[in-house]
């Protein structure tokens, strides 16, 4: 399992890398239109092609996985964040603290994820400029996903309270939130650790399938999402195997993610 | 006795697999994207039921889809008097329903009680109704009728081809039908299927004996399905599932020509009840900055590229296919970024490096909307976008779902620019009354004006006012003629292309003459023909 762990984190390492320095593989920018160039297979100018507007695709991948793994991850770590304040408060609250947890967090766990964002892509001001727009639908992605890793914080907060330490530290009179995080975070740290990578894969496929409904990271800007689109039609798949290039990089980049939190599981 | 029993079953098993043969021979298979929404006739919106209706419904007058002139049908003489307010029709003798009921006055009597019946609310119906009030129709004997408008409708008759006529007498109601099929099974949400009408009054009739719909949204599957001879034909293809069947079936692949669809951007022009920020009111306000953001786009280049080559570029509303109602004189605006430069620099803009500021110093930017998941459409605003970065615009490019965006653009007004479509079934401008005249909810730049706010909207209201209510098919020509040169100095709609009818026939269908005018391949179904090779 390790060696699995090692190898994810290389695989991540190397993405990052690449997107972090698009210029290592290629100096084209991502928006840039080569109108004469328009649907071209891989060459050497063009590794994997060009798209439909005569764009660079390797440029395009190397831009889109940057946008979707700086935001992704800030999207899963801010969700921890919330899930871990709202979980180990209601973890030592009382009977009503708890039921309204339960309450809240139901009803945000129902909530139509994908319905909503496209809800507030409707309703977002037109002067929001695209990275704006961008950060707010991954803000929501993140507002939104605090459920879950709240519950299991929860109940491991509960779990924890009933032990011997626990009970001794609040015997000498420890409380509130000094006694949530000197006594409760350590525990409860490498459980938020694999939940945060388990929201990553999840807030990325979120973000893709917004692109394959159009409504992902405006243009021309690039993301995972509205790179895999050209993956509607079937036919250019079959006649364009390069196109799969996204697909390929978002299994990799997922599969790590399990990978990694999965090893993270285990630990804790 | 043995063998000649044997004989006797392989006599019948020829006979029933020669059948089953011809059954299959003369029938003919597609798929429709969405199912019908209704059957009723009279209450048809979308295209799906008006294909049905097209197909099951008989009519007084038709629109010929081929040359685009109106023939009678189930008329003799339908005539249309001087001061275009009373048509006057001969029925023909001896037509019946599906059922074997008759038809006479007292079913087109019938027909137009129920289409303007005010509780049924059918838009065919509002067609009819000329300054809020419908026509009077009267039976003259049993097979004279006369329709008598409140006020002159020179279109009148093309009107007719949206009215198919129902039985006044028939137990089957909307069932029993006058056109060459009718509709004998339904499976909701999968399929129906259509069965030539034993009654039908035009001798011979169809010689397709079945039409086997069913119900698909997915184009791929639907392109799909025709590689493997599942279904017979496709209209209305995408240009990219078009180029795909063209390299694989080069003799199957149809392009029709320039359709009467428009593709085209706008800018707010609202003046009241709208959030825009005054400065850029001004600018879309300006003719010189729409002018110079149409001549900075490359129509040549949205035509290539989201459209595959598969359009044209657009001077105005209507397509050269349009025979009656297209000004020859005007062509597409050209790509000219130095003109576009020129005529902002008139207007007091100036380049600060690479961005463009107005009189008052602010950064010259925009949002255009458009409808998420329309891929060329989506296309043409990242061209749009990139070519106006050219003259220093910075656009900001917005997808919202369909009914956000109709939101904005029909109600809150809270948007800058939109890129959007006009689907038009009908090449006669007069049917766009609700687009042309400044009171108009449809008129998209600025709608519902309680008089002309510029004097070229004044214009255009007065032009087609004579353009509804001429008797004179040349006036009207002539006045079209005008406002089309009106849009063409004025641009408050920018038009960029008219995308072109592509469509895909299997060669088992014989006799299919593509047109324009929707059913693009089926218009002359009564002339089409199945023969599958064994």
């Amino acid at each position: 399992m390790r060696v699995a762990r090692l190898a994810a984190m290389a695989v991540l390492a190397v993405v990052l890398l690449l997107s972090a320095f698009p210029a290592l593989v290629t100096a084209d920018p991502s928006d840039e239109q080569f109108r004469n160039d328009i649907d071209l297979p891989p060459s050497l100018r063009y590794p994997l092609g060009t798209d439909d507007l005569g764009r660079n695709r390797m440029a395009r991948l190397l831009h889109g996985t940057r946008t979707s793994l700086l935001l992704a991850p800030a999207a899963a770590a801010l969700s921890v964040v919330l899930a871990c304040s709202i979980g180990l408060a209601a973890g030592g609250g009382g009977r009503i603290a708890v039921r309204l947890f339960e309450s809240v967090a139901d009803l945000t766990g129902s909530l139509p994820w994908l319905l909503m964002l496209i809800g507030l892509r409707a309703a977002l001001p037109l002067e929001a400029s695209p990275f704006a727009t961008t950060a707010i639908t991954f803000a929501m992605l993140a507002l939104l996903g605090w459920a879950g890793p709240a519950r299991v914080i929860r109940n491991l907060a509960a779990n924890l309270r009933e032990r011997d330490f626990t009970i001794q530290a609040r015997a000498l009179g420890q409380g509130g939130w000094r006694f949530s995080t000197k006594h409760l975070l350590p525990h409860v740290w490498p459980v938020a650790a694999a939940q945060f990578w388990i929201n990553l894969p999840v807030f990325i496929l979120v973000e893709a399938n917004l692109g394959l409904l159009g409504m992902g990271i405006p243009e021309p800007y690039a993301s995972l999402g509205n790179q895999l689109r050209d993956l509607e039609s079937y036919q250019s798949v079959m006649n364009k195997p390069w196109l799969l290039a996204p697909a390929v990089l978002l299994t990799a980049v997922v599969s790590a993610s399990w990978i990694i939190s999965l090893t993270a599981e285990e630990t804790a | 006795m043995k063998n000649l029993r044997a004989t006797a079953v392989l006599v019948l098993l020829s006979l029933l697999s020669a059948c089953a043969g011809t059954a299959q021979q003369s029938e003919l298979r597609f798929i429709l994207r969405s199912e019908p929404k209704t059957l009723n006739p009279l209450q048809v919106e979308d295209e799906f039921s008006e294909l049905i209706r097209y197909l099951t419904g008989g009519f007084l007058v038709r629109i010929n889809r081929a040359t685009q002139v109106i023939v009678p049908e189930l008329c003799e003489t339908a005539n249309l008097s001087r001061d275009a307010r009373t048509l006057t029709l001969q029925l023909i003798k001896g037509a019946r329903f599906s059922d074997g009921s008759p038809f006479d006055s007292a079913d087109v009597v019938h027909t137009f009680q129920q289409l303007l019946s005010p509780d049924l609310h059918s838009a065919t119906g509002d067609s009819f109704r000329v300054g809020g009030s419908g026509p009077v129709v009267k039976a003259t004997g049993q097979h004279g009728v006369t329709i008598q408008f409140p006020q002159p409708v020179p279109g009148a008759l093309r009107l007719l081809d949206q009215v198919p006529m129902l039985s006044s007498r028939s137990k089957e109601g909307i069932r029993a039908v006058l056109g060459p099929y009718m509709v004998t099974e339904q499976k909701q949400g999968a399929s129906m299927l259509l069965r030539r009408n034993p009654n039908y009054w035009r001798k011979p009739g169809p010689s397709i004996n079945t039409l086997r719909i069913t119900y698909q949204s997915n184009r791929e599957l639907e392109a799909l399905a025709f590689r493997r001879g599942e279904i017979d034909l496709i209209s209305q293809v995408s240009a990219p599932i078009w180029e795909d069947l063209q390299k694989a079936l080069p003799q199957q692949a149809v392009d029709i020509g320039p359709s009467l669809d428009q593709e085209f951007l706008w800018f707010n022009q609202v003046t009241a009840g709208t959030k825009l920020a005054p400065q850029k009111k001004e600018w879309f306000r300006m003719t010189a900055f729409r002018k110079a953001v149409s001549l900075a786009i490359n129509r040549p280049d949205l035509v290539r590229i989201a459209w595959r080559g598969r359009a044209v570029p657009s001077a105005g509303p209507m397509p050269p296919s349009n025979v009656m109602f297209f000004n020859k004189a005007l062509k597409p605006h050209p790509y000219d970024v130095a003109q576009a430069k020129k005529l902002l620099a008139g207007a007091g803009f100036r380049l600060d490096g690479s961005t463009l500021r107005d009189a008052r110093g602010t950064p010259v930017s925009f949002s255009i909307l458009t409808n998420g998941g329309n891929r060329p459409r989506e296309q043409m605003a990242a061209l749009i976008q990139r070519d106006l970065k050219a003259i220093g615009i910075a656009v900001n490019i917005i997808t919202l779902d369909f009914p956000a965006l109709i939101e904005r653009i029909t109600k809150t007004f809270d948007y800058e620019a939109c890129l959007f479509g006009f689907v038009l079934a009908d090449p006669d401008p007069g049917y766009q009354s609700n687009v042309w005249p400044s009171s108009a909810a449809n008129h998209q730049w600025n709608p519902r004006q309680p008089k002309p706010e510029t004097l070229w909207e004044a214009e255009i209201d007065k032009l087609m006012l004579v353009q509804t209510t001429s008797g004179s098919q040349t006036e009207r020509r002539n006045a079209f003629n005008r406002v089309q040169e009106i849009l063409y100095e004025q641009e408050p709609f920018l038009y960029l292309v008219h995308p072109n009818a592509l469509a895909a026939v299997s060669p088992a269908v014989q006799g299919v003459r593509p047109t324009i005018l929707r059913p693009q391949l089926l218009w002359n179904i009564e002339n089409l023909k199945v023969s599958r090779g064994k």
